[in-house]
Parts: C-alpha cells; sequence; structure tokens
C-alpha cells in the first residue's frame, strides 16, 4: 500500500499542489513547531511507517499507555483543578482556599513563600522582604494548624509545592491530621520533593545532592509504609520548561531525574514496586498545541518503557505516568494581558488531549504581579468550561490516529531518548547537573528563543506585533508589608511559650540521626510536633550536610 | 571609550527564576560588554561588594519574587554608603507600574518590564554612556 501510497503523494504534489504553489507560495519556506521540530506541509500514512497500534498506541489503562493511565478517562471523573494558591499569613490563605472549594475547585494546591522553600524562618534577617510574597509564610506547625483551620484533611486532596523542606511540611501535615483524628491512610495529596530540577531550574535547593537524594529516598520509604496513597513526589518538567528547554527537552530532562529517584530508592534496597506507583509528574502546558499533546503522550510511553523494560517493574501502577499540569507562565505578556486568558484556553486545552490528571490554569494577570480574585476566577471557569462545554472530556485520547500527532509523538520520543542515552554516557542526571550540561542545553534553548522573537522570526501578539498604545494599570493583588511584622511577632510569641527544652531536646536527637542512615521523616515529625521551627530544623540539616553552591556560567 | 563597558547581572533576594537574567546577560555579553554574572540568592551586601571589587560600571538586578522595593532599595543605600553611587543600577522582573516610581526615587535608573527586547536594553545602555564613563 505504501508504495502505491507514495506513487500517489508524488503524483498530487506535482499536479494539484504545484498549480497552486506556483501561483501562491506558501507563508514561509520551513515551517517548525515550537520547539523548533521540522512541520511538514501534510502527514500521511507515509510518515508513521511501521506504526502498530497495540504496541505504539494500545487501549487506555494498559501498556504503553500512550492513550492515558485510566481505561475511562474524563468520562469517569474530570482531571482535578487544582489552582496554585498562597500568600500573606496562613489565615488570608486558609480564607482564599475556602473561597476556591466553595467555587467547585477540587483541590487545594499550596503557594510557599520562598523563606519557607529554602529553610528560613520569618525572622531571618536574609529574608527580609520575601515572608508571604510568593505563597504563604510557614514557620512552624502552628502556622499550619491556622492553614488548614476547618478544612478536613480527608475530605480534599493537597498539593504542596515543597521541595528542600519537603520532609517538614510533610510532618506538618501529618501532624494536623492528628489533631484533626483522622488516620494518615487517609491522606490524598502529593509534596513536589523534586530536588533535581531546583539545581536545574529552580533554585529553592538547600543541601548538597547527595544528602537531599537521602531526604527524598527516606521520605519514599516512610510514605510506602504509612501514607500509602500520599503521592511522594511529582517529578517536575515545569520548571525546566518555564527556563527555556524545549519540549522533548522538557519531558528527556525530567524523565532522566525520574530515572536517578529510581535509582537512589533502589539503591536504599526499597522494591521498586513498592514505590513506583506513588511516583507522580508535573508538566508545562505551551501555547503549540499539538506539539504539546504529542509531548504528553510521548512521555507517558517513554516513562511505561522505562519502568518496564529498565527497572523491571511488575505492578502496572509504577508504569503509569499521572501528571499535573500547569500552563505556561512564561507565555504570558504583560502587554494587552487580557489576551492571556486565550493563551491560557489553548494551553488547558493541550493538557486535556494530552489526559492531564490535574490541571492549574494561570491567571491573565501574571506577568504583573500575584492574581488578583477575579483574574484567578476566570482561569478555574476556563477549566470549567473546556469539562463541561467543549465536548473534548467526552471521549479518550481523541486525537490519537492523527497521522501527525502520531509522527509528532515518535519524534518528541525519539529526541528525547537521544538526551536520556547521552546523560546516561555522562554517568547519569546528578553528574549533568554538576557538569552544568543541563542548565546550558536550557539557557542555549532559552537564548535562541528570545533571538527569534527580537527578529521576529516568532511572533508574540501585543509584544512584536499588533501592539497598542496602551496604559497598563490593571487591579492588582499586593501583599501588605504589615504581614512580616506580624508573621516575626507570631513566631517570636511562640519560641517563648513552647516547651523550649523538648524542641532541643528533639534537634539535638534529630542531629544525630541525620549522621546515620536512618530515616529521617520520624525525628523532623517530632521535632515538629514539638514546634521547633522550619528553620531551626533546616539549619541542624545544614549543619550535618552542608549546603549546596551553584555552577555559575553564561 | 578605552575599555569595554563592565556589567554586573545579579539577582537579589531568594527567587530563583533566573531566565531573564542569563538572557540578558549573554545578550549584553554578545553586544561585546563584560558581564559578571552572581548567580541565585544574592544578598544586597553580596551585590555591592562585587560591584566594587569587580570595579563595574552597571549592575542590573533581576527580580520576579515581589520583593524588589526593600532589596533595590538596601542595594541602593549601600551604594551611597560605599561611595559607589556613580555606579548605573537598571532593575527588571515582574514589577508592577506603581512601584517604578518608588524605585527610581531610591536612585534606580531604569526598569524594564516584561516583553522588554534585549536590543532596547543595550542601546539603553550604550546611549548613556556615549560620553564614556564619568
Amino acid at each position: 500500500m505504501n508504495e502505491s501510497l507514495k506513487k500517489e503523494k508524488e503524483r498530487w504534489e506535482s499536479t494539484t499542489l504545484k498549480k497552486v504553489i506556483d501561483r501562491f507560495p506558501e507563508r514561509k519556506k520551513e515551517f517548525r513547531s515550537y520547539s523548533g521540530i521540522p512541520i511538514e506541509r501534510v502527514y500521511t500514512p507515509l510518515d508513521i511507517e511501521g506504526f502498530d497500534y497495540l504496541s505504539h498506541l494500545g487501549f487506555p489503562g494498559e501498556y504503553p499507555y500512550t492513550r492515558g493511565v485510566q481505561p475511562t478517562m474524563y468520562r469517569g471523573r474530570f482531571w482535578t483543578m487544582r489552582q496554585y494558591a498562597g500568600f500573606g499569613t496562613a489565615k488570608e490563605s486558609n480564607q482564599r482556599y475556602k473561597y476556591l472549594l466553595s467555587q467547585g475547585q477540587t483541590g487545594l494546591s499550596i503557594a510557599f513563600d520562598l523563606p519557607t522553600q529554602m529553610g528560613y524562618d520569618s525572622d531571618n534577617p536574609l529574608v527580609s522582604g520575601e515572608v508571604g510574597k510568593v505563597g504563604v509564610a510557614i514557620d512552624s506547625l502552628e502556622d499550619m494548624e491556622v492553614l488548614f483551620s476547618g478544612i478536613p484533611l480527608d475530605k480534599v486532596s493537597t498539593s504542596m509545592t515543597i521541595n528542600s523542606t519537603a520532609a517538614i511540611l510533610l510532618s506538618m501535615y501529618m501532624a494536623i491530621a492528628e489533631k484533626q483524628g483522622i488516620s494518615f491512610n487517609k491522606l490524598r495529596g502529593t509534596i513536589q520533593n523534586d530536588i533535581l530540577k531546583e539545581y536545574i531550574a529552580r533554585g529553592t535547593y538547600i543541601y548538597p545532592p547527595r544528602p537531599s537524594m537521602r531526604l527524598i529516598t527516606d521520605i519514599f520509604e516512610f510514605c510506602s509504609r504509612n501514607i500509602p496513597r500520599w503521592n511522594t513526589i511529582s517529578i517536575s518538567g515545569y520548571h525546566i520548561r518555564e527556563a527555556g528547554a524545549t519540549a522533548p527537552q522538557e519531558i528527556a530532562f525530567t524523565l532522566a531525574d525520574g530515572i536517578t529517584y529510581v535509582e537512589a530508592a533502589l539503591s536504599k534496597g526499597l522494591n521498586v514496586d513498592e514505590f513506583a506507583p506513588r511516583l507522580s509528574f508535573f508538566f508545562n502546558a505551551h501555547n503549540n498545541l499539538l506539539e504539546e499533546v504529542a509531548k504528553f503522550r510521548a512521555a507517558r510511553r517513554m516513562w511505561a518503557k522505562i519502568m518496564k523494560e529498565r527497572f523491571g517493574a511488575k505492578n502496572p501502577k509504577s508504569m503509569m505516568l499521572r501528571f499535573h499540569t500547569q500552563t505556561a507562565g512564561s507565555t504570558l505578556t504583560a502587554q494587552q494581558p487580557d489576551n492571556n486568558i486565550v493563551r491560557v484556553t489553548i494551553q488547558a486545552l493541550a493538557a486535556v488531549l494530552g489526559g492531564t490528571q490535574s490541571l492549574h490554569t494561570n491567571s491573565r494577570d501574571e506577568a504583573l504581579s500575584l492574581p488578583t480574585e477575579d483574574s484567578v476566577r476566570i482561569a478555574l471557569r476556563t477549566q470549567q468550561i473546556i469539562a463541561y462545554e467543549s465536548g473534548v472530556p467526552e471521549t479518550v485520547d481523541p486525537l490519537a490516529g492523527s497521522y501527525f500527532i502520531e509522527a509528532m509523538t515518535n519524534r518528541i520520543e525519539k529526541e528525547a531518548w537521544e538526551y536520556i542515552d547521552k546523560i546516561d554516557k555522562m554517568g547519569g542526571m546528578i553528574k549533568a547537573i554538576e557538569e552544568g550540561y543541563v542548565q546550558k542545553e536550557i539557557q542555549d534553548s532559552a537564548y535562541q528563543f528570545q533571538k527569534e522573537v527580537e527578529e521576529k522570526e516568532r511572533i508574540i501578539v501585543g509584544v512584536n506585533e499588533f501592539k497598542i498604545e496602551e496604559d497598563i494599570k490593571p487591579k492588582i493583588l499586593k501583599v501588605d508589608p504589615e504581614i512580616e511584622r506580624i508573621q516575626i511577632e507570631r513566631l517570636q510569641e511562640l519560641k517563648k511559650k513552647r516547651d523550649n527544652r523538648a524542641v532541643k531536646s528533639a534537634l539535638s536527637t534529630l542531629k544525630d540521626k541525620a549522621k546515620t542512615d536512618e530515616n529521617l521523616v520520624p525525628y523532623i515529625f517530632d521535632a515538629v510536633k514539638a514546634y521547633a521551627t522550619l528553620g531551626e530544623i533546616s539549619d541542624v540539616l545544614r549543619d550535618v550536610f552542608g549546603i549546596y553552591e551553584e555552577k555559575i556560567f553564561i | 571609550m578605552n575599555r569595554r563597558l563592565r556589567v554586573l547581572i545579579a539577582k537579589p533576594g531568594l527567587d530563583g527564576h533566573d531566565r531573564g537574567a542569563k538572557v540578558i546577560a549573554r545578550a549584553l555579553r554578545d553586544a561585546g560588554m563584560e558581564v559578571i554574572y552572581t548567580g541565585l540568592h544574592q544578598t544586597p551586601e553580596q551585590i555591592v561588594e562585587t560591584a566594587i571589587q569587580e570595579d563595574v560600571d552597571v549592575i542590573g538586578l533581576s527580580i520576579l519574587s515581589g520583593a524588589h522595593i526593600p532589596l533595590f532599595k538596601r542595594v541602593m543605600d549601600l551604594l551611597k554608603e560605599k561611595g559607589a553611587e556613580d555606579i548605573l543600577v537598571f532593575g527588571g522582573g515582574v514589577i508592577p507600574e506603581d512601584d517604578i516610581p518608588v524605585l527610581e526615587s531610591f536612585g534606580v535608573k531604569k526598569i524594564f518590564t516584561p516583553g522588554t527586547s534585549t536590543r532596547e536594553v543595550i542601546e539603553y545602555l550604550e546611549e548613556y554612556f556615549k560620553n564614556g564613563r564619568n
């Protein structure tokens, strides 16, 4: 059939096509995807030669999971609509969460401020000006009690964007559950807990890679035995993409991080099927709709192969790549900010067509400041319109079988494997990060992108084309500077009223244990329950583990 | 000009978003300037110390976390304290319109907001120093 098709295509090119193209040349000599992958004029079965439905796609909920991890996907239930939120004090964030839940949001996603993410208390002089800015400030269990006040932890699933201090925040969450009388096996949620991408792209690291990996595998082990429904990590390509990576780089580096976590857990003596089912992922959705859909499908197929073939997983759940998606903050423009609603819609659609398990849609004003409540509501409504009005969720993986989508899925997979092979040859991801290889690849892509925008090889509506004179003064949300003072006062109050002997003893035990191979989670849990602060616990570990020095180059 | 413009690109505070800082650093370097990039998580003290040690003409501060007002102010105060207020300071990042006059009142010369091309930054610096350094 391919021979005759090839002939037919040549005939079409030399007749029907030629007639038109001679008179009306195409817009460009070369068409490329957002990531630079060449795009052909038209795709036919010739572009997916060797395509085998059962081995390449299979059925939804079955290996290699190209079509999705559940057999019914959104016919069963929609993705979790989960807006990342949090700012100021625990009390204000608690009110925002209750508002979001009342508006039909189905899961919480906690944004912590940078001091909380980097293991500093609010009264540390290093963090002056940062308290409560990009998320909620949490210094101790006392703040966490306020944050979840009136929110029963067995009724929500909670995602926490927390990495180097993940064990502390998880311990606080467990302590709240205890106080609410909820058993750990009813807790559902995710901690990001992905340190490798912090070194690569996001920057909230504290300790060097080795002790950081130990904390992560301690969490894997602890959770698999105590909090069975908790996602112990969210292996994140999101920030790698935001930093400038292409779509194939995003999934390649993320899956290479995933491989590193699996290897670390295996070398700790864990059984692959004991922890792998709780690994989850987090990807970015950009504007290039079809490339993004292909990316999600390629990632799923690759992870299934990695788990089955490389790590010998037996449990199908270990092979399923479940992921959260967030729309791309870096694509939002400060110019004509309402246009961002449209960008977010396309990106959200890509995530849904790509089979995401949960989704955050960005707000239109994020290139200007923290989002206002109005903007957050529109962002959530965007998801609801896709869910209830677009019809897209009514069938599983609706774009499968498109010659273009399948060819693109194959192409992205191929490029990503090439990166993974290269990283393997370099001695693994930690090596590749320490040598700056991954960061350099991403920086090159980011710089290339910027040059193309400036040379108008890429058009960004409202930025380098279709500009208007405008006075951008939208209503924006500002965090009250008083928050820092209030938070510091609370913290100092706490340090007076808690049992300081118990704190000291818990911290000294933690320090001793940090020097051994013992799992640290139970000791961090004890310290948290004694109301040791996040900064105190982090300082103990800094003393033992040291801190990470960034490799700088431009 | 008898020597190339020396620029320090710095990331004050805890913010980890360095895509813009790195793109700017590279664009300025490609435009012929000598560029030093501090890396993440710099205190104002560290930034000012590096600037003086490296004898730079320009400091570019990049911040997307919303903590720009106190951090920029501290950098400017320290520069004055050390008698280095002749160093041109510009900034970039997610900075609301309303905050720009506040930053300028500290002595920050120019704020570039999202969507600015690297060309604009280069032209701004070239124009500023067209009559040599003072």
